[in-house]
């Protein structure tokens, strides 16, 4: 994928104007206007229903399968209008990849879930099996799962542990080198063991993948991000530094649902 | 008349075990809803001990193996010599349901994908009524359709002087066993959660890679167990064979030779033999022998549509 690095914009993953959506009647998000930096992890927070998980999922565009979603203003990821008609949707979605809060790998064999991405965007390409053992072994390695499941790579997927499959629902993004995560709630379903492994490896991503984090927990937002978005009916209400959000922030709205007044 | 009533409900003397009418009812119930469901089993049980009963004595008596499952020879009236050989009326059953699947299985797979994976809201609702009213078709009206269209059309196009043939026939059974394919392999393709579907389009992959790569595979269990049903009727299929094979005792070597099925053979002939003679204990045990194939193709079926349930 090539960023363009000339205009301003090269150093934002995501940038949102005069962003509104409707589902059918019901208006989800209210003139979102955000930067969001390249290179790092920034989690947004806010109570159910806010509109996090529906502004996640227009960026890769995965809200249009309901089909009554409609959209005003623009998303430009890496400098590019997404909502443009000449962009390919196939495109979007190859490079932006996307986490779901339930672990949702494929009923293939985890070697295959891992190749599923790279074998659809390299259509007509045949890769030897030596690359596509490297490229299965990188990204399971990337995501710590390389050592639990090499002896088990054709088995099902579905047969994983909740933390695994979660993991793996990563790892199969990596392969086409997408240049934005999002992961939405990545470990609602998860126990507490499970949630602090999949941090841990969102933390080690760092760096290397610039990601977005919907999450309820706000502790986890705090170990684990360096920007943090606070959002409320569908509007934003703070866009900060994250350790700046919690110790001082801007707004009422902000410090009532950081201390847990609602929410 | 209220007032003593209500002294008794709420006086010390009412016990706990009292048989009100509510009891007798849910116990009546209870009873019939048992023999309701126990019913299917007993008719089964009591059709294959009929069936057996009346084949019996053929199968001590005149049976003979090798005769009846190798010999094309099913001359039962014959002053001479009877014999009872099915090969060609398996031959022909097989031949018919063989064709049959060939044209049921791209039709019904190609109108379940798109019912279950493209159709969506009016559309889907009216295709999914068409299809079960096409299955609905008594299948008499079928071997009406095969007789009296299908067999012009066919000495027409190909220049042959019968239509009553496998290919008639193959074509009349393969739009009967359709639609009951195309519900259950749209139950399977509906089956498949939607989260796959989300999570490969998520990645990027289109629509039709989806399909193919996602939801068929997980769906494959339910597909088969669609097919085979289809084989299932197929080979249960009486009137509509009878009317569109041109029902003569043949192996058949090319679609357009005319076969006759082993059901159209007990319909045709039980009403002319005498009860207890050979001939009419022969039919019987081709009887069994359906019994046999269709209740191992259904099991089959059932067994292998459980497994995608649990998995």
């Amino acid at each position: 994928m090539n960023q363009p690095a000339t205009d301003q914009g090269s150093s934002l993953a995501i940038r949102t104007q005069k962003l509104n959506l409707w589902y059918g009647t019901f208006q989800a998000l209210f003139d979102i206007d955000l930067d969001i930096k390249q290179g790092i992890i920034t989690s947004m927070i806010g109570p159910s229903g806010c509109g996090k998980s529906t502004f996640l999922r227009s960026v890769n565009r995965i809200n249009e399968r309901l089909g009554y979603v409609r959209i005003t203003g623009s998303i430009d990821v890496m400098g590019e209008n997404i909502y443009d008609p000449d962009v390919e949707l196939i495109q979007v979605r190859k490079q932006i990849g996307m986490v779901f809060q339930r672990p949702n790998p494929l009923p293939i064999s985890i070697r295959e879930n891992v190749l599923f991405g790279h074998r659809i965007h390299n259509a007509g390409r045949k890769t030897s099996k030596s690359e596509n053992d490297d490229i299965v072994e990188d990204a399971l390695k990337t995501v710590l799962l390389w050592d639990k499941v090499k002896d088990k790579l054709d088995q099902k997927a579905t047969a994983l542990s909740l933390e695994e499959q979660q993991k793996l629902c990563i790892a199969r993004l990596l392969p086409v080198k997408p240049g934005l995560l999002l992961m939405d709630e990545p470990c609602s379903a998860l126990d507490p063991k499970g949630t602090e492994a999949v941090e841990e490896l969102i933390w080690e991503l760092r760096g290397q993948y610039t990601i977005l984090i919907v999450t309820h927990n706000m502790a986890q937002a705090r170990r684990a991000s360096e920007e943090c978005i606070f959002m409320l009916m569908g509007k934003v209400v703070e866009h900060t530094e994250t350790g700046q959000m919690f110790v001082t922030p801007q707004h009422k709205e902000t410090s009532d649902y950081i201390e847990g007044r609602y929410g | 008349m209220e007032q003593p009533a209500q002294n008794t409900s709420s006086g010390v003397d009412a016990s706990f075990d009292q048989l009100n009418r509510d009891w007798y009812i849910d116990k009546a119930v209870q009873v019939l809803v048992f023999l309701g469901g126990i019913s299917a089993i007993v008719f089964i049980i009591g059709i294959f001990v009929f069936i057996s009963k009346e084949g019996f004595g053929f199968l001590v008596g005149d049976f003979n193996f090798k005769e009846f499952f190798f010999s094309p020879n099913w001359r039962p009236t014959s002053e001479s010599k009877e014999t009872f050989g099915i090969l060609a009326l398996v031959a022909g059953t097989a031949s018919v349901t063989g064709l049959a699947m060939l044209i049921a299985i791209p039709f019904s797979l190609g109108a379940a994908i798109f019912i279950a994976e493209f159709a969506s809201g009016k559309t889907r609702e009216f295709l999914k009524i068409t299809v079960e009213l096409l299955a609905a078709i008594p299948s008499v009206v079928w071997g009406f359709i095969g007789l009296a269209i299908m067999n012009p059309i066919i000495i027409e196009t190909f220049n042959v002087p019968v239509g009553l043939n496998v290919l008639n026939a193959g074509v009349i059974l393969g739009l009967m066993a359709a639609p009951i394919m195309t519900s259950i392999a749209e139950d399977a393709l509906k089956a498949v959660p939607d989260r796959y579907r989300e999570a490969a389009e998520a990645m990027g992959a289109t629509r039709w890679q989806v399909i193919y790569k996602v939801v068929l595979p997980a769906a494959k269990n339910g597909l088969l167990g669609a097919v085979l049903l289809g084989v299932g009727r197929g080979f249960g299929e009486t009137m509509a064979v009878l009317m569109a094979t041109g029902h003569s005792i043949n192996i058949p070597t090319s679609v357009f030779d005319s076969v006759r099925a082993l059901t159209a053979t007990i319909a045709a002939e039980l009403g002319e033999t005498a009860a207890g003679s050979s001939h009419y204990q022969a039919l019987f045990t081709i009887g069994i022998f359906l019994f046999i194939i269709t209740f191992i193709i259904n099991l089959a079926a059932d067994l292998i549509v459980r497994g995608v349930r649990k998995g």
